[in-house]
């Protein structure tokens, strides 16, 4: 069995305290406790500092197009089901150029993991607004302050029909472990939105303001995480600043279930050559 | 040029024109003729002109014909768009419940006023006028209404009741009709012999089946017109298969499907057109530096932006030849006809996995959506070759953390590709410029490498023939087109071989890697290269230009209106251009 070292690749270079040190240590501790093998595990990621998550974890991997880890992590799931299937980026790759790839993946409840690391800010290109900055962000594009209305990741997950929507935070590594654990056993797309601070171009979405601010709704046995209402109301009722599993609903099928007439055997695995017979069956419409 | 009969319905969209077309089409197909078709039809779905054109041959041909024999009319537009067409002795039949109908003078045609929707209403329904018309047509053509039985059987047997039946009937009242009231008719061509192998397919049924057939199992595709019909296809077909249809949220998720499918080991494509192409150049890229298989099909329809969503055109050349920012290698294929249609969509497969590259399977709407007669689709050439794949075995000799896929040593610059759930074999298919194992990298040295890895791939390239040359050795006049022109321009060419011009045809079946070895020869040899292309700015001409040089020999002659060529169009122009070689000579 494949242990943590196994799912180890390359050292990352992003800047010290970076918050997807975290994520990237959550993930490769989960994949080694459900007891995956690399090969049989895919990390597909956009661009961005989160991006660069597929060349540090030792599963396969693809460092895709800035928005575009959702369509390639559906195709990878949809040729072989066996495989677990990893989409990761940061909130601009996910919540702005890849929006609308996002909540179609949760609308076909693609068999995937998506794992945000939102830190509120563009990092890579140095600081701009991002799709989940709060308003009032001053930043190099909003020198007076952002005015546009935050992207609210949860709350739209769970309205397009999430079964499974959690929010982590890189100061709890052990929390966000179990979180990345739960939505891979999950059978359906899973959205894991993770605070993972930017050290360097945020200096108000930090460790101290989330440690502060933080509610840990795991800790809460009243709490019905399969009520979607609960669920929405508990969301407006934190700000968002909560961490856990948010709603959890196993109804739905997943795509490769749900479709009509989906192969049995994993596609990647089908033999290619058609047979004389078959080539008939088809052919014979145009005649 | 064998004798051929040309014939046309036309009405409002949404009046049954379409059905009427492929009634006749499929019915003449089953009688042993060749057949080809062409729909002429607006972004619309209920109320534009519409009609249906076919072809009636004795031979193979590539193309719809200009002339017209028998014109059905179940409104006065199809007469005012469509009577011009008519040649000497043909036959103008139309409904006598048009309206103040309007009749151009015409002494060569023949009108036939014929009760088309009172006849379907006495056989039960107005439904019915096509089957009234067909008919009328039988008695023309020297047919008996049972000729259109089987296709009727199968287009209506499904639905019960006595709904063939009463469509027989609605067809023997409009062969009676006509038999007792008109005269006129038209001999069929000589009638060839009945071969089983042939199908009467379209384009997009084609490179659909091709792909099928080269083990195509995930399409990921967003509708598209000219390009919808592919998904429909094969949608159709894969539970014979077993495969999957995705429906993307648009062409960016499309293609991205499909190059996650083809890292997956699954062969996958997409099929769009011009705005679908633009969509995902972007991602060609991607395909491009990840050296990940993949197959894109662009039914070509004519630009820019919108443009004309139902008209036809060759104007993405360039895009598919240069789009995406960047350098990458690339192969862009050219089908003449139908049958290469379905033969280079199977080869596209494996050339993007032998390459791993992308490869454009070029077509357009007037291919795509027309059904031709295809002489035979041979099931002993299907090949299937998957390329440079590492074995379980080979990735069992490696330590973890060893294997190159991107390998720049390796031969020809091809390196071996893994595919997840292989042990060893994980690397990272890269956006970024990476090192050899995957990891991104801006070393001056290794970046140049790598470049030249992938630009090394297609250096010697010689799978598939780049182009056809038929016609006379050091031919005067070479005629040059790509693509579903040079169905047509081979009848042009026919026409002046026979009239004794020293001419050639030259039609491209690729775009890159451009063939200029292959045919350079024929145009240093020409005195004229006339390139006739369905675009604004003589794409291909500007190849030649650049591959080939022989600047100065070269005419254009193009169209850009929407509509595909006729044959009497270009003849006239290669006539010019035949004549100004013999002036020259003169001189």
């Amino acid at each position: 069995m494949a242990t943590l070292a196994d799912f180890r690749a390359e050292k990352p270079n992003w800047c010290p305290g970076c918050g997807d040190f975290t994520v990237l240590a959550a993930l490769q501790k989960a994949a080694a406790n459900v007891g995956l093998e690399p090969e049989d595990m895919v990390t597909v990621s956009g661009v961005g500092c989160s991006g660069k998550i597929s060349q540090y974890m030792g599963s396969y991997g693809f460092h895709s197009l800035h928005g575009r880890s959702i369509p390639v992590a559906t195709a990878v799931k949809l040729a072989n089901k066996e495989l677990t299937v990893i989409a990761a980026g940061g909130d601009g790759d996910g919540y702005g150029i890849g929006l609308g790839h996002f909540i179609h993946a949760v609308r076909r409840n693609i068999d995937i993991t998506y794992i945000v690391m939102d830190n509120h800010i563009y990092g890579l290109t140095t600081g701009q607004t991002s799709p989940t900055s709060d308003k009032g962000t001053k930043t190099k594009t909003a020198p007076g302050g952002s005015t546009d209305e935050p992207i609210h990741p949860l709350q739209m997950a769970i309205m397009a029909g999430a079964g499974f929507v959690a929010q982590g935070y890189s100061g709890n590594l052990k929390q966000l472990t179990e979180l990345i654990e739960k939505a891979i056993a999950h059978k359906g797309f899973s959205l894991i939105n993770v605070y993972s601070p930017c050290v360097t171009f945020n200096k108000v979405n930090t460790y101290d303001f989330y440690k502060e601010h933080l509610i840990d709704i795991d800790a809460d046995e009243s709490y019905d995480r399969t009520n979607k209402f609960a669920a929405l109301s508990k969301i407006e009722e934190t700000e968002e600043l909560l961490t856990g599993v948010i709603y959890h609903n196993t109804e739905r099928l997943p795509y490769h279930e749900a479709q009509h007439a989906f192969p049995e055997v994993p596609i990647a695995k089908n033999d290619l050559n058609i047979t004389r017979e078959q080539w008939e069956k088809m052919a014979v419409q145009f005649k | 040029m064998s004798k051929d009969l040309g014939w046309k319905v036309g009405g409002a969209q949404g009046e049954g024109i379409d059905s009427t077309q492929e009634i006749f089409a499929l019915s003449l197909f089953r009688l042993g003729y060749y057949v080809s078709t062409y729909r002429h039809f607006m972004s619309l779905i209920k109320g534009g002109h519409t009609n249906g054109k076919v072809r009636v041959t004795s031979d193979l041909s590539g193309h719809h014909g200009d002339d017209l024999h028998i014109l059905l009319a179940f409104d006065q537009e199809t007469i005012n768009h469509n009577f011009h067409e008519l040649v000497d002795g043909a036959v103008l039949v139309y409904d006598s419940a048009i309206k103040n109908v309007e009749i151009p003078q015409s002494d060569k045609v023949n009108i036939v006023p014929v009760p088309i929707t009172e006849i379907a209403k006495e056989a039960g329904s107005t439904i019915m006028k096509n089957m009234v018309a067909m008919g009328v047509t039988a008695a023309m053509i020297g047919l008996q209404p049972e000729d259109f039985k089987s296709v009727v059987v199968d287009r209506f047997g499904g639905k019960g009741g006595d709904i063939v039946e009463n469509n027989m009937n609605a067809m023997r009242k409009g062969y009676d009709y006509y038999k007792s009231n008109f005269s006129h008719s038209f001999e069929l061509p000589v009638r060839p012999e009945l071969r089983p192998e042939r199908l009467f397919i379209s384009g997009n049924e084609a490179v659909s089946l091709g792909a099928i057939a080269a083990g195509c199992r995930l399409l990921a595709q967003y509708p598209i017109t000219p390009a919808t019909e592919v998904m429909y296809q094969i949608i159709k077909q894969f539970p014979k298969v077993g495969g999957t249809v995705v429906q993307a949220e648009d062409e960016i998720a499309a293609v991205m499907m499909a190059i996650g499918a083809n890292y997956t080991g699954v062969r996958s494509m997409t099929a769009t057109s011009g705005p679908g192409i633009s969509l995902m150049m972007e991602a060609l890229g991607l395909a491009g530096i990840s050296e990940t298989p993949l197959v894109i099909v662009d039914v070509m329809r004519a630009g820019p932006s919108t443009g004309l969503p139902t008209k036809t055109e060759q104007s993405d050349a360039l895009t598919l030849m240069y789009g995406s920012h960047g350098e990458i290698p690339r192969i862009v294929l050219t089908p003449r006809n139908v049958e290469e249609a379905f033969f280079f969509t199977m080869a596209a497969f494996n050339l993007a996995e032998k390459y791993q590259t992308p490869v454009f399977v070029a077509t357009d709407l007037y291919m795509g959506m027309n059904k031709q007669t295809v002489a035979s689709i041979d099931f002993d050439k299907f090949v299937i070759d998957r390329g440079n794949m590492a074995t379980d075995e080979y990735l069992a000799t490696l330590e973890k953390g060893q294997f190159k896929r991107f390998d720049v040593e390796a031969e020809n610059g091809i390196s071996l590709r893994s595919i997840p759930g292989q042990k060893n074999g994980r690397f990272v298919a890269m956006g970024n410029e990476s090192d050899e194992v995957g990891v991104e990298m801006e070393e001056p040295e290794l970046r140049v490498k790598q470049m030249d890895k992938r630009a090394k791939k297609l250096a010697n390239f010689d799978d598939i023939a780049g182009a056809t040359y038929v016609g006379a050795e050091n031919a005067e006049l070479v005629l040059v087109d790509f693509g579903s022109v040079a169905g047509v321009q081979r009848e042009v060419y026919e026409a002046l071989a026979a009239e004794g011009v020293s001419v050639g045809h030259l039609s491209f079946a690729r775009l890159l890697p451009f063939p200029t070895a292959e045919i350079a020869g024929y145009i240093k040899n020409a005195k004229k290269v006339l390139v006739t292309e369905l675009n604004s700015i003589g794409q291909l001409r500007m190849q030649l230009e650049q591959f080939v040089g022989e600047h100065g020999k070269y005419e254009s002659y193009l169209k850009y209106s929407g509509d595909p060529f006729l044959v009497e169009e270009i003849y006239a122009k290669a006539k010019e251009v035949a004549d100004s070689i013999k002036k020259e000579v003169a001189l």
